[in-house]
């Protein structure tokens, strides 16, 4: 039963005239099975939260602590993180020229599982993943998010999802930037791997829309850095009639 | 005027029209090294390079002590000889252009002389051993490809040495050849050379230049065509280290009508101090209707400090030609890139192996020479594992 508890986390960034800091106290426990939306406006430092979770150098955690089924996980590198288990769907996703995507998917999968994929059962789950998201075969050979379009590098982001099956999700802004159709297809993925019921989901949003496909047991509003306000799926229709105006009044970070 | 691309920069297809052939170089070629002033390192050919570290190579200091070993094992049918500095067949497929390739065509003693007969198709390659022994050596060596004829030569540089050495590629009508030159030297040798190919009415010229050592390598590899309907495709391949110079001067000189080059140069740079530069000069003369020709050069930055210097140059003086275009990028692999192999399970080390093997496999693929492929994929992952680590 993996758990993600995260206790009074602080994370600062370099900024001009010092350290600012972005994350102002949180507290949240995801559990194995549960989804927990994040929505907050822009600023109130969701996306920070999803990149000190997955250990990203340019956050530096100045208290608190998260850990995942006991285990220390800020003491761990970025690597180790997600070999046990954190995986983090980027906003924007990064170009690697010169890896191609399955050699970039398989490399991936051995460092996961911990050892090589057996080629003949892989090559068959690549292919069935790639159809379920609508992604071309051809992808395969292409360089990881190199000309992608913004929706193709969101599946991609998926696939790898559905690939590597995390203990916990943590979904940056995947519904951002994606009209309707692809949308669905992305929520899709994100479902079939919730369904399983072996992944803790923490899907960070500014938008409701996203929640009409993946319905969330608990939603939280961040503002200021931290959580101002937590409930269930009834606060997310409560955010869609009245936006974020309570919570920002004189409390965002920017 | 060339101009340089810094790092990250990316040129594609600018044309220069009109400039005069001789107006980079700061004497015209010749054989005879008085003839070149020596260089005070302000010149357009030298100014990338760091000439206190040439040992005297570049102005008549450095002195010839024999301390180079150089082992030809050629298979049956192939002729290897010594000759002095009158044979007939030296000097032929041109001049020297800089100071350094004169000095080593005026201070060498003998000369090596590697003939495949005309029709003679090798089914096993020639090898040229060249083991520095911590010497200071002027050499000169010819390579003759009779018409029809076909053949590999592999050229291994290993050891420490000082050495400014040209070579000469003769290469007869419908002959082909392929050259492999392999410049892994210790980390304390200097070599300066020139390596100019003679192509012959269509004749097929592959050569394959692959730096991984060395404190300094500079090289000038240099095609010309004898008659129409030559090819030629020049590739590198360098991984320059902490402290290294690798230099790389490519001239494609069309003179002759319908011929074809494409070039393809890549380089990975790491550490402090590393310094990559590569030139591509094509001049396509009025003469040399129906050319078609290409070059590239990519270079990936792996680390803070390393530089690149990548100065393609393309002058066209007719119209009458096929195609005619070139490409240079220099790219970082960045934190973020990184950051994202590694939220992917991947170690570090294991990232920074993917994007390097991934950024040469196709250069490695397109070299079409399946011993040289695991020899250098093998190559590059141990100069990984030597600068990572």
């Amino acid at each position: 039963m993996a758990t993600l508890e995260i206790n009074d986390l602080h994370v600062s960034v370099d900024a001009e005239g010092g350290p600012r800091e972005i994350l102002r106290g949180v507290d949240l426990t995801v559990k194995q099975g549960e989804t927990h939306a994040i929505m907050g406006p822009n600023g109130s430092g969701k996306s920070t939260l999803a990149y000190s979770l997955a250990g990203h150098p340019k956050y530096t955690v100045t208290g608190g602590t998260v850990t995942l089924d006991g285990e220390d996980v800020l003491a761990m590198s970025v690597d180790e993180r997600a070999r046990a288990g954190v995986f983090l769907a980027m906003q924007y996703p990064v170009e690697v020229p010169g890896v191609s995507v399955s050699n970039f998917l398989r490399t991936s999968a051995t460092a996961i599982r911990g050892e090589a994929p057996k080629l003949r059962t892989w090559v068959k789950e690549v292919k069935e993943a790639m159809e379920r998201l609508h992604i071309d075969p051809s992808f395969a050979e292409r360089n990881v998010n190199e000309g992608f379009s913004g929706g193709e590098k969101k599946r991609h982001e998926i696939l790898q999802l559905e690939l590597l099956k995390p203990a916990i999700a943590i979904l940056d802004e995947t519904d951002s930037g994606l009209d309707v159709d692809a949308l669905r297809v992305v929520s899709e993925g994100v479902n079939r791997v919730r369904e399983a019921g072996q992944v803790g989901t923490l899907l960070i949003t500014h938008y409701t829309r996203i929640l009409r496909y993946i319905k969330p047991d608990h939603v939280h509003v961040f503002a200021a850095g931290r959580i101002a306000e937590s409930g269930g799926p009834e606060l997310a229709d409560k955010l869609e009639e009245e936006g974020y105006e309570e919570y920002v009044k004189g409390g965002a970070s920017e | 005027m060339a101009e340089t691309i810094p790092a990250g920069s990316t040129t594609d297809g600018v044309i220069q029209v009109g400039q005069p052939t001789d107006a980079r170089v700061s004497a015209p070629a010749s054989y005879d090294v008085a003839d070149f002033p020596v260089p005070h390192g302000r010149e357009e050919d030298w100014r990338f390079t760091p000439l206190e570290r040439l040992r005297g190579l570049h102005d008549g200091t450095a002195v010839a002590d024999g301390g180079v070993k150089v082992e030809v094992a050629a298979p049956a049918g192939v002729t290897v000889e010594t000759v002095g500095r009158d044979d007939a067949r030296l000097g032929k497929a041109g001049k020297p252009v800089d100071r350094v390739a004169a000095q080593a065509y005026s201070s060498f003693e003998k000369a090596s002389v590697v003939s495949v007969p005309k029709e003679t198709v090798l089914t096993e390659p020639v090898r040229i051993a060249v083991h520095g022994e911590g010497g200071t050596a002027f050499g000169h060596q010819v390579i003759e490809i009779g018409a029809f004829a076909e053949a590999v030569v592999v050229i291994d540089h290993t050891g420490d040495a000082t050495v400014a050495a040209n070579v000469e590629y003769l290469i007869g009508d419908g002959a082909k050849l392929t050259v492999v030159s392999v410049q892994d030297w210790d980390d304390t040798a200097v070599h300066v050379g020139q390596h100019t190919a003679l192509v012959g009415r269509d004749a097929t010229f592959k050569s394959v230049v692959v730096t991984f050592g060395g404190d300094l390598v500079r090289l000038h590899p240099r095609v010309v065509y004898g008659a129409p309907g030559g090819e030629a495709e020049l590739y590198g391949l360098y991984f320059t280290d902490n402290g290294q110079h690798q230099e790389h001067r490519l001239f494609i000189d069309h003179d002759t009508p319908h011929c074809r080059s494409n070039v393809a140069y890549k380089g990975a740079l790491q550490g402090a101090e590393a310094h990559a530069v590569w030139i591509g000069d094509v001049l396509i003369r009025a003469a040399a209707e129906g050319t078609d020709t290409y070059e590239l050069n990519r270079n990936l930055v792996l680390t803070d400090g390393a530089r690149v210097d990548s100065v393609p140059n393309l002058e066209i003086e007719t119209g009458e030609i096929v195609g005619a275009g070139h490409a240079s990028a220099t790219g970082r692999f960045e934190d973020e890139q990184l950051f994202y192999l590694m939220a992917r399970g991947i170690p570090a080390d294991e990232a920074r192996r993917l994007v390097v093997r991934g950024f040469f496999a196709e250069l490695v693929q397109q070299i079409g020479l399946p011993e040289l492929e695991e020899r250098l994929i093998a190559k590059i992952e141990a100069e990984l594992e030597a600068s990572v680590g």
